[in-house]
């Protein structure tokens, strides 16, 4: 094979791998917009928050340090010099279910009712109230996550590849970050935990049947708080994982959350209401914008991956509203 | 006692349909404008011009602008950043191309080709509703961005990639650059935004305005009874824009100086503006101004509170303004979701009783 055709194999790869990422933020999404049709944009900042949460924990920083330096004229920074992983991630975990319990009692149960444009001014309010409250917890520097997940280029991987190009053609093989594979790897057992759990199990049939009716729902006995408390908690669990994914990548910094903003796109190519739709438009997006800026980019300067998903998804919702597996729209006066 | 319609009579038809029906609220309209226009200037000094007001003038435009778009046509946006890049550009390349060219002329044009930009990006606005449409305005916000940031030809080919205003006079007054003076530019940013928000009261309230609110209402029953939702909606996206266009040049040319794409008209400025809005109020012109006094002013506010009155550390305060914007923003989303224009409205229901509430 010719190193071009390599090269190319070598960019879907990489968007394949980057989709994945993007995936997983938007599985966050559509878990709460089924559940409470909630467009959740906070989602890119939980994980940010899930993300340094889980840095605090593991390095044993005192929480709010900062703060309380300066208004007690203090010296904290660290309480011990940090605790295993496993805990770390464990302790997050409750962070975050005690935030999902917060939200819904302190804001949503407020908000029953109103327009979706109200709930979702609402969840962007969320959003800069938890920007500013991870950043006063455990401080705005950049931080370096390392959960023991293996990273860097596959040396095996670069040698199988070049084995594949013609003879006497200059090529060194591909580069493919494990990282990205065990990201793909995790999502893939994500979705299909997911699966499992709505399907099979007696919360997870509460959390369709919400999602189906919330008014049949309610007439069965189902509790639409607890229903809205455990999918925040999952929406939590989500956003874990994509901090988890993403910070190991790229560090943990406020960049982070602006990734809900690429999520975005994906929604609308997949539709708000399919967990297969998330996936699959995360890949249609990871591979577009890869190869257009493979392909396109250097002709007109570069840097097309900040708005490529966008205009891709403002075409194809020019013929397609509803997205690719959302429910068909019906109107009704 | 003094805030009522009765005794007010009407005895033509003009009269009834005036901008201001009840005497107290014109006489105090008027008599706010006059101080704006007639005291102010001479107690103006460079802080308050260029750290308060003028920041406080071009948002309110701006917030005026997208309030049209989503408070009375009902099409949510996220991408006045961009339409404001393009107000900025537009004048930048007006003003840089045509030096011999009046600044009140060069405003507006920058308003009106910013118009015809939002009419494209309004075109999807016809297929796609709600947060759809948001997404599909992001696109407008990131590749209008991008594109000041690559393509030369709009920064004219200056090595930084920025664009400075060069100075422009408006009878014989430099209007921007550096020396002009506070009350100059105070004046011209005022002109506009009072001329426009009497023009953006009228036309709400006309033909154009209540075929705006029928389509945010309800799209389907408003075609049924013939509103035409290619014409309403594609008005309110050009119109919006044009009002974001000429803020965006305010913006630039007044305010700023000099800019710089990625940074001053990012995706955090959309968001500013529709915080305005819903803060202040959606689908009210007072409300558009008091939104974006509130929400430019209290981190203002907070951060002469914290900074010089507790000496704490900037970039703390900094976490702590998104924090209180944010809960503030949630607080207020709870309490009164129709914003401050409504407590307003409902304080002004209580003035029309009182003394006598019962």
């Amino acid at each position: 094979m010719s190193p071009m055709i390599l090269n190319t194999i070598e960019v879907i790869l990489n968007g394949l791998m980057a989709g994945v990422m993007y995936a997983l933020v938007a599985l966050g999404f559509v878990l709460i917009f089924k559940a409470s049709g909630i467009f959740n944009y906070a989602q890119g900042v939980m994980a940010l928050f899930a993300a340094l949460t889980l840095v605090g924990f593991q390095t044993g920083q005192v929480p709010f340090s900062h703060l309380i330096n300066v208004v007690f004229g203090t010296n904290y920074h660290h309480w011990s010099s940090g605790i295993n992983s496993f805990l770390a991630i464990l302790l997050t975990m409750l962070v975050m279910v005690g935030l999902a319990w917060l939200v819904e009692r302190v804001v949503l149960r407020h908000l029953v009712n109103q327009e979706q444009i109200i709930l979702f001014m609402a969840t962007i309010g969320l959003a800069f109230f938890m920007e500013g409250l991870g950043d006063l917890m455990w401080g705005a520097n950049i931080k370096v996550l390392d959960v023991g997940l293996p990273s860097g280029g596959s040396f095996w991987w670069e040698d199988v590849t070049r084995e594949w190009a013609s003879e006497g053609s200059e090529y060194y093989g591909m580069y493919i970050d494990v990282l990205d594979v065990w990201a793909a790897g995790i999502a893939i057992v994500l979705v299909i935990a997911l699966t499992i759990f709505s399907q099979y199990t007696k919360t997870g049939r509460a959390l369709r049947a919400v999602a189906d009716d919330h008014q049949a729902a309610l007439t069965v006995g189902i509790s639409l708080r607890t229903i809205w408390v455990v999918v925040w908690s999952i929406a939590g669990f989500v956003a874990l994982v994509a901090g988890i994914m993403w910070g190991s990548k790229s560090g943990i910094q406020f960049s982070l959350s602006l990734i809900a903003l690429k999520a975005l796109p994906v929604l609308i190519l997949g539709g708000f209401t399919s967990i297969p739709g998330a996936i699959i438009g995360g890949l249609i997006i990871g591979v577009g914008e890869k190869l257009f800026e493979f392909g396109i980019g250097p002709l007109i300067g570069g840097a097309t991956e900040n708005w490529f998903a966008y205009v891709l998804a403002l075409i194809f919702l020019m013929f397609r509203p509803q997205g690719l597996f959302g429910d068909k729209i019906i109107e009704r006066v | 006692m003094f805030y009522r319609e009765s005794g007010d009579f009407k005895s033509s038809y003009a009269a009834d349909q005036q901008t201001f029906p009840i005497k107290f609220d014109r006489i105090a309209i008027y008599a706010f404008v006059a101080f704006l226009f007639l005291v102010v200037p001479f107690f103006i000094n460079d802080y308050w011009e260029k750290s308060i007001i003028l920041p406080v003038l071009v948002w309110s435009l701006a917030a005026l602008g997208l309030n049209i778009l989503t408070g009375y046509c009902g099409q949510v946006s996220l991408g006045t950043g961009g339409f404001m890049a393009v107000g900025a550009y537009a004048s930048y390349k007006l003003t840089t191309s045509f030096p011999e060219m009046n600044m009140f002329l060069v405003i507006i044009m920058s308003g009106g080709i910013t118009a015809l930009v939002g009419i494209v990006f309004g075109l999807p606005s016809l297929r796609i509703k709600g947060f759809y449409l948001a997404v599909a305005t992001l696109a407008a916000q990131f590749f209008l961005v991008w594109l000041f940031n690559k393509v030369p030809w709009f920064y004219n080919y200056s090595a930084s990639g920025m664009i400075t205003v060069p100075e422009r006079t408006v009878f014989g007054v430099a209007v921007t650059g550096s020396n002009a003076p506070p009350w100059a530019t105070y004046l011209f940013c005022l002109i506009f935004v009072v001329v426009f928000a009497l023009i953006a009261r009228n036309l709400t309230r006309g033909r154009l305005g209540r075929s705006w609110m029928a389509i945010r209402d309800m799209d389907i029953a408003a075609e049924i009874i013939g509103v035409a939702p290619l014409s309403a909606k594609l008005s309110a996206f050009a119109i919006s824009s044009f009002y974001i266009g000429l803020s965006g040049a305010l913006f630039f040319s007044i305010y700023l100086g000099a800019a710089e794409p990625t940074e001053a008209f990012g995706i955090d400025k959309s968001f500013l503006v529709l915080f305005m809005i819903i803060i202040g109020g959606l689908g009210s012109i007072f409300g558009s101004f008091i939104g974006a006094a509130f929400m430019f002013l209290l981190p203002v506010l907070f951060k002469n509170i914290m900074v010089g009155g507790f000496g704490w550390p900037t970039d703390m305060v900094q976490h702590l303004i998104f924090m209180l914007v944010g809960g503030l923003i949630m607080f207020f989303l709870i309490v009164e979701p129709h914003g401050l224009a409504q407590l307003w409205r409902v304080t002004k229901e209580k003035l029309r009783l009182w003394p006598f509430p019962h």
